[in-house]
């Protein structure tokens, strides 16, 4: 099913990019992101995946192609939390809302919210040392949705985690795509994370990154933790896997 | 006042009040006062060694034994070379440290922001600042009297000059080590200089800048005693009070002096030591290694 393009949130045009040293990240990337999509990128470590997300936020300009992002509403979840230690959850929470100038009352409703819907109530006094790595993520996550960002970028922020935190927030990241209906990317290397949540996955070759195969996971929503012991599933997930072996020169 | 929490508050069964203070936690106290106690006990002995088996009484001046440089150079309140007279220069001393520190912390904090936004300023400045460390207190103190005579202000200056470089050094450091992911985090929700500087770079410049601060505030009191030793002018403070015992022979007092002296830079270096656990205990891993 092709996506309605009148609800393109995010779009890359014939992406390349080549650093100044001379690395060759990205070439001739072009895919789009709409509402209600969630594409996952996988490909193996260094070839790009990361660069993409910059760009696509604007951190990077890219040396040939263009981005569309059509809303500027974005919200961006790094590998690192990234909190700031000398706020507590409450505050790290609040800080986007801060930048933006959003009044206090306003800031702090909507701050308690984004708690509230990634289960951290409770923990608001927190200080970031005295949390879990999981607990400090789901802190990220909160801190990015109280600006109820139209599109959602991930670069590859469950990577550190153990196995179970990462399913949990896994789940609940799903949970939480099908409650607010954003455009979201995301970008990892393991492949059940990536079929688990997304409508659509892309594979990536090694450096320099191109998309080499895509995918569209047929599963409904919301998905049950117990679909990753669906057959269907592991032939899905083994599909993805041989086309990022296919394209590694070992 | 609150009981500490190691200590249980119990009623025996003869209703009277009692307090049961935990074997670890007595242990612990133990182990962290019997070593120095032991070790402070050591020295005395040493001290009380030299003073009367290695001394002959005619050469006992150059180290008197402990009692005596309590009861000379502590004992005795009033007159000239009596307690009162070491309290009033080291209230002296305290005041040029102080104010000297002040404006270390004023100019090196300035400096240090400046230097964190512009590249530029900070390859300009930073030659000349490690110039100016370099330079020995000694070898600039003539030129200090020549500009500013040989006052407070002299001493305030020298203060300022041996305490700054740590200040600097540690708070661009400091100002520099927000990570990138969190820059990048501000630039996505396009924040101004200011605001990044304001709640980025500075609260995670604030364990750097503690840390040097309690370097620079015992440099600061070394600066006082050493300007205070070389410019005459002015209060007495424990700089001059030492070169007179010194001439004079008065081992009591002098050794009472240095004592005093260290004892300020002591409770400079534990002051800051309660801010900085009062401003980022909290939430700084540092602040506990270094209390």
């Amino acid at each position: 099913m092709m996506p309605d393009t009148s609800t393109l949130s995010l779009s890359f045009d014939e992406i390349g990019m080549v650093y100044p040293d001379g690395t060759e990240a990205l070439t001739n990337v072009s895919f789009s992101v709409a509402q209600n999509e969630f594409i996952t990128v996988v490909g193996p470590s260094g070839c790009g995946k990361s660069t993409l997300l910059k760009i696509a936020s604007d951190l990077l300009k890219p040396t040939s192609g263009a981005v569309d992002v059509s809303n500027k509403s974005l919200g961006y979840i790094f590998q690192d939390p990234t909190l700031l230690p000398w706020r507590t959850v409450l505050g790290n929470v609040e800080l986007l809302c801060e930048l933006h100038q959003i009044p206090k009352d306003e800031r702090r409703e909507k701050a308690q919210a984004a708690i509230e819907l990634v289960g951290l109530s409770g923990f608001e006094r927190h200080y970031p040392k005295t949390l879990s790595g999981g607990m400090k993520m789901r802190t990220s996550l909160a801190r990015t949705l109280t600006l109820q960002p139209k599109v959602f970028l991930f670069d590859e922020p469950f990577g550190s985690l153990d196995e179970i935190t990462r399913e949990k927030l896994n789940e609940e990241t799903q949970l939480l795509f099908q409650k607010e209906g954003f455009a979201g990317l995301f970008i990892t290397h393991s492949i059940t994370e990536a079929v688990f949540m997304s409508t659509k996955v892309y594979v990536m070759s090694e450096r320099p990154g191109k998309i080499v195969a895509g995918f569209e996971i047929p599963f409904g929503f919301p998905r049950s933790p117990t679909l990753r012991f669906d057959p269907d599933f592991a032939e899905v997930c083994g599909h993805i896997s041989s086309a990022l072996r296919g394209n590694r020169h070992e | 006042m609150s009981k500490p929490k190691n200590q249980k508050l119990l009623r025996d069964q003869g209703k009277n009040w009692r307090i049961e203070i935990s074997i670890p936690y007595f242990r612990s106290v133990l182990q962290n006062t019997v070593p120095p106690l032991a070790f402070g006990l050591f020295i005395l002995g040493g001290w009380y060694l030299i003073s009367y088996a290695i001394l002959d009484e005619k050469k006992r001046f150059l180290l008197q034994p402990p009692h005596k440089v309590l009861v000379n150079g502590f004992f005795e309140w009033g007159g000239r070379d009596g307690l009162a007279e070491m309290l009033l220069s080291l209230w002296s001393s305290t005041k040029v440290a102080g104010i000297g520190l002040f404006f270390a912390i004023l100019i090196g904090f300035s400096l240090a922001v400046l230097m964190s936004q512009a590249v530029a300023v900070e390859k300009a400045l930073f030659p000349y600042l490690v110039t100016l460390q370099a330079i020995p207190i000694l070898a600039i103190v003539p030129l200090i009297m020549f500009w500013w005579g040989s006052g407070q202000t002299s001493r305030v200056v020298v203060c300022i000059i041996i305490s700054l470089f740590p200040i600097i050094v540690n708070t661009l450091f400091g100002l520099q080590s927000a990570e990138k992911d969190m820059h990048d985090l501000f630039t996505l929700h396009n924040a101004s200089s200011f605001t990044r500087l304001r709640k980025l770079m500075i609260p995670a410049a604030l364990p750097a800048i503690f840390a040097g601060l309690r370097i620079s505030a015992g440099l600061s009191v070394i600066g006082a005693i050493v300007g205070d030793f070389f410019f005459g002018k002015g209060e007495v403070g424990l700089g001059q009070l030492i070169k007179r015992f010194s001439s004079e022979l008065q081992g009591e007092e002098l050794i009472a002096a240095v004592i005093l002296s260290s004892a300020l830079g002591v409770a400079v270096f534990l002051f800051f030591t309660w801010i900085q656990n009062r401003a980022i205990g909290r939430w700084s891993d540092r602040a506990e290694l270094i209390s």
